[in-house]
């Protein structure tokens, strides 16, 4: 087993805003091993983002409060880091893409010198030649083709796929250790969204860089992740290896987001199964189990008591009131069982 | 098949130097979806809004029920042409206007045409088109920001529906929201055209969803229909090297195939003045030169 590098136990994160506190995060544990990918899934306001910009330290305080919980990176709890602390450890240690490769660059500067400058920042003995061969060296390193003539062009030369490439290329400058991507692909078409997840790959490879991956689409989590958390209202719900998340789920709202993707293969005039209703706003969060209301096999105890996270598997935990002994036996629904069923039974296996 | 709604006939849009549609032909039948795929820059929101004219065509020919939407009109039937035709937007923040509520964006478009003037029977008008999209009676009298990014798409598809139209064109209608509110909407659009028997132009990137929603599906590259033909056809034979390439590009929730996926890149190779759009099956067409086609049909 290689080296755990991040360890996030019981973190919490609140906002204060005029309606109330809004607890964005609520209570969420997870850890990383190196080289591993982790995707975190869930839909909007569900804390991904907040979770993913909080290991950065980029929650700005006010109106963000960092409420309880630790977030260990190489044992070291970032949390009452001084901003001068975190400053060392950010680009250089932990580096950052964001969704949207324009507004993440700085428009009136040369590729090239954006890149360069992170190098020179995070490396004392850098001189300005050796920064720019090694900018000229990553622009090739993430597929953009004639590197030396692209070096001295602005952003709005590059088009979006080009420019994610460029931003990635920033962040692996200074070698972080841990690689967050927060919806990199969402913004890009797919035929570009299925290079810059295979440049990903291929970096990890190389530079058995740790990746968190931020996303809503599940069919991205499929591609990319080893591991795989569910989030929901602030908590993550379900929380394993990706075959277990995809060929096993066990928390009902995974299951509602496996039913809610169209299936290529069939399903001509069936409806897709949606989860009903919305989530629940966060400044009052729901007694019991927060996804109770929009849950259809939602019991008594689900409005009343909140449950913990029951074990699965050794790697395997959800969030639900299901899987306690005294819980009835609630089968995966039959349309997301079938869809389950017919891609194991295309890719030739039997159990997972 | 049944009788054609909409025909599209060589449709040019130029802005500039730029052609963004380049001379394409397509027709829509009565009560099917016809979905326009394709990647950014496409041309196929273009060709959305060319069609309900947002934009003043640059050349060819569009006919809705049989009539030249471009000809010479008198008030009265452009009144009658903007109300069979409506249009869904993609983003349901920027298409509603914020100082306006949901009862009012909706019964703008009485107003206009004249329609259930006594007050009485337009909320009562109003009230059902709500309900019909899955929103309450009361949420007439709400402000575009009291409500969530699924429940504003409601209040766009209710203001589409307002005036009892034949044919919407909905662009990216879905984008923009969650994957389970995109379920949502997507069956309600589904139910409603069950219902109405309405007839829709579904335009998006996102070739899964089209899939599930589309009759038939037309593949669109630089301002070209490389491909047209039905959901079935298109993804189980596709022809054209880019719907190949755009078919092997998206990800399925299937880990274990995922690990070994080829994904299969695309060389624009250039048409030259020969290509033409082939029919190689019963309805479902190719563009390409007849060396081409032979090469890419092996």
């Amino acid at each position: 087993m290689s080296e755990t590098l991040l360890e996030v136990k019981d973190l919490k994160i609140n906002f204060k805003t005029y309606a109330g506190i809004v607890q964005a995060v609520r209570g969420v544990n997870f850890d990383l091993k190196q080289g591993e990918t982790l995707a975190i899934v869930g839909e909007s306001g569900s804390g991904k983002s907040v979770t993913s910009n909080a290991l950065m330290k980029l929650i700005p305080q006010p109106p963000g409060i960092y409420d309880q919980g630790q977030i260990l990176f190489e044992g070291r709890d970032l949390i009452p880091l001084t901003e001068k602390e975190m400053t060392k450890i950010r680009g250089n240690e932990i580096a950052m893409i964001f969704q949207d490769p324009m507004t993440a660059l700085n428009p009136t500067m040369k590729v090239g010198k954006q890149i360069m400058e992170v190098i020179l920042k995070h490396n004392k003995k850098a001189t300005r030649d050796s920064a720019k061969k090694r900018a000229i060296e990553l622009l090739d390193e993430v597929g953009i083709p004639f590197p030396e003539k692209r070096f001295k062009q602005y952003p709005h030369e590059f088009s979006g796929g080009m420019r994610q490439r460029v931003v990635i290329a920033i962040a692996l400058a200074a070698e972080p250790k841990l690689l967050i991507a927060d919806e990199p692909t969402t913004a890009l078409d797919v035929t570009i969204q299925a290079q810059i997840i295979e440049l990903m790959k291929k970096i990890q490879k190389n530079s058995n860089t740790s990746i968190i991956f931020i996303t809503h689409d599940l069919g991205v989590v499929a591609n990319i992740a080893d591991r795989v958390a569910v989030m929901y209202a602030g908590q993550i719900v379900e929380y394993g290896s990706v075959n277990e998340i995809f060929y096993n789920p066990r928390h009902p709202y995974t299951w509602g987001l496996l039913g809610s993707m169209p299936d290529l293969e069939n399903s001509e005039d069936e409806l897709l199964r949606t989860i009903p209703g919305s989530p629940p706003d966060l400044t009052n969060p729901p007694k019991g189990d927060a996804f109770a209301p929009r849950n259809e096999f939602a019991m008594q105890i689900d409005y009343e008591e909140e449950p913990p996270m029951f074990q699965v598997s050794e790697t395997h935990f959800a969030k639900t009131w299901l899987l306690h002994p005294d819980a009835p036996q609630v089968p995966i629904p039959e349309a997301v069982q079938k869809r389950i069923d017919g891609y194991l039974a295309k890719d030739g296996v039997k159990h997972v | 098949m049944s009788e054609k709604i909409l025909e599209v006939k060589n449709l040019t849009q130029q802005f500039g130097s730029i052609k963004a549609v380049d001379g394409i032909s397509f027709d829509v039948y009565k009560g099917e979806t016809l979905g326009l795929v394709g990647e950014s820059g496409c041309g196929k929101s273009t060709t959305g809004r060319s069609i309900i004219r947002l934009y003043d065509m640059t050349d060819g020919e569009i006919r809705f029920k049989g009539e030249d939407i471009n000809g010479k009109k008198s008030k009265r039937d452009l009144k009658e042409f903007n109300r069979e035709m409506q249009m869904i937007f993609q983003d349901p923040y920027a298409s509603l206007n914020p100082r306006m509520t949901a009862g009012e964006i909706i019964e703008e478009g009485f107003e206009i045409h004249g329609l259930y003037k006594n007050r009485k029977e337009r909320k009562e008008k109003i009230g059902s088109l709500l309900e019909v999209v899955g929103l309450n009676r009361e949420h007439a009298n709400r402000y575009a920001h009291e409500f969530s990014g699924g429940q504003r798409q409601r209040i766009g598809i209710a203001r589409a529906l307002s005036l009892n139209p034949s044919f919407i064109i909905a662009d990216e209608p879905i984008s923009a929201l969650d994957v389970s509110i995109q379920a949502q909407v997507v069956n309600l659009l589904k139910e409603l055209q069950r219902k109405h028997g309405l007839t829709y132009l579904f335009i998006a990137h996102d070739l899964s969803m089209v899939k599930y929603i589309s009759d038939r599906i037309a593949v669109m590259r630089r301002g070209k229909i490389l491909e047209l033909g039905t959901s079935e056809e298109i993804y189980q034979n596709p022809i054209h090297p880019y719907t190949k390439s755009l078919l092997s590009a998206i990800p399925l929730p299937d880990p274990i195939s995922e690990s070994t996926r080829v994904r299969i890149p695309y060389e624009h190779e250039d048409t030259d003045a020969e290509a033409t759009m082939h029919e190689v099956f019963p309805g479902h067409f190719v563009y390409g030169t007849d060396q081409q086609i032979a090469k890419w049909y092996k």
